[in-house]
């Protein structure tokens, strides 16, 4: 029997930082792939956020740095700009990338900066203890909106279709990671996101629509069930943009 | 025939690779890991067809696949 599936070289020999079941472990093992399949583990730089994702860090067998709270598009940009034949991958949650980091993400999409964001989007807060995300959905509980979000507290940011509205990016797709056809489809994406940056073609962004058992308070198959039933149907997937034509 | 191998080390027991396997394959077996979780295990008599389902899905990276 031949082995065709194997644990990637650029993962530590560790498990990772997360709660069971969640998403966040399957997204840095499809990039530690990735970084396997492309030879890239020595000139790899994973800028990480602050937030769940920044738990990469027990993860990625690469160089990494983890940055301000929502500045790790302004901290890759500077990496970026100053190695450039590093590859350079930023990974984001939506608390930090759709709220605190609003400003830094819309300006490095809209200079065009050539980087690969991944933007783990699963509606919450997650690091802090479950607090209402921009991407919440309408209805959703959180520790900060107990009886569920309303629409006095806005209505959930989708991030694709904003970035969408700039002339700079390249490349924006949004993904779900809920199914092995799925995660696959983002394996799929967040390799494009690669090529792109190392044909130095500009900003490519993929947002993986992913799940948070912990907060959402159930278990990681109600997760699941939960995204299909309500998230993914808030958040569309698909292609917005490739080859930087809307 | 196929067959995965469980490094039942990383294994979290979240079930997320029983919900992913088309063959009904896993399930959660009585062996207990230092890190207190109920690793997941072949059953006895599965036919696993090597599909990978299971390996995608888990966020361990603890599910390894042969064919
Ligand atoms: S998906 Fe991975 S971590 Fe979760 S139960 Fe299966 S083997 Fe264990
Ligand atoms: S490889 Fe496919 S058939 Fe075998 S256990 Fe995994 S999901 Fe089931």
């Amino acid at each position: 029997m031949e082995k065709i599936y194997s644990r990637p070289k650029a993962l530590q020999n560790r498990a990772t930082g997360y709660c069971p079941g969640c998403l966040h472990g399957t997204t840095v093992k499809i990039i530690a792939e990735l970084i396997d399949e492309f030879g890239i583990q020595d000139s790899t730089v994973a800028v990480l956020p602050i937030g769940c994702s920044a738990l990469d860090c027990w993860s990625f067998e690469t160089d990494m740095i983890i940055s301000l709270h929502g500045r790790a598009p302004a901290t890759a940009t500077g990496i970026k700009r100053n190695a450039p034949e590093k590859t350079v991958i930023v990974i984001q949650g939506d608390g930090d990338l759709a709220s605190i980091g609003l400003a830094e993400i819309m300006h490095a999409a809209n200079r065009g900066e050539n980087l690969t964001v991944i933007f783990m989007n699963n509606g919450i807060f997650g690091m802090t203890g479950g607090q209402m995300a921009p991407t919440t959905l309408i209805g959703q509980k959180a520790t900060t909106a107990q009886g569920g979000r309303t629409e006095a507290h806005g209505y959930p940011m989708h991030m694709c279709e904003i970035l969408n509205e700039l002339k700079a990016p390249y490349y924006i797709q949004r993904c779900a990671m809920d199914s092995p056809a799925h995660v696959r489809e983002a394996k799929k994406a967040i390799r494009k996101g690669l090529e792109n940056q190392m044909n130095g073609k500009g900003f490519s962004f993929i947002e993986l629509m992913s799940n948070c058992p912990t907060n959402w308070s159930m278990s990681a198959e109600k997760s699941i069930e939960y995204m299909r039933e309500y998230t993914l149907k808030e958040f569309q997937i698909g292609v917005y943009r490739d080859g930087g034509e809307k | 025939m196929a067959k995965v191998e469980i490094r039942s080390e990383f294994c979290k027991s979240c079930k997320l690779c029983i919900m992913a396997c088309p063959k009904d394959v896993l399930a959660v077996g009585s062996k207990v890991n230092a890190a207190g979780y109920e690793v997941v295990e072949m059953k006895e008599g599965a036919e696993c067809i090597g599909c990978a389902s299971c390996a995608v899905m888990c966020p361990e990276a603890a599910i390894e696949v042969y064919k």
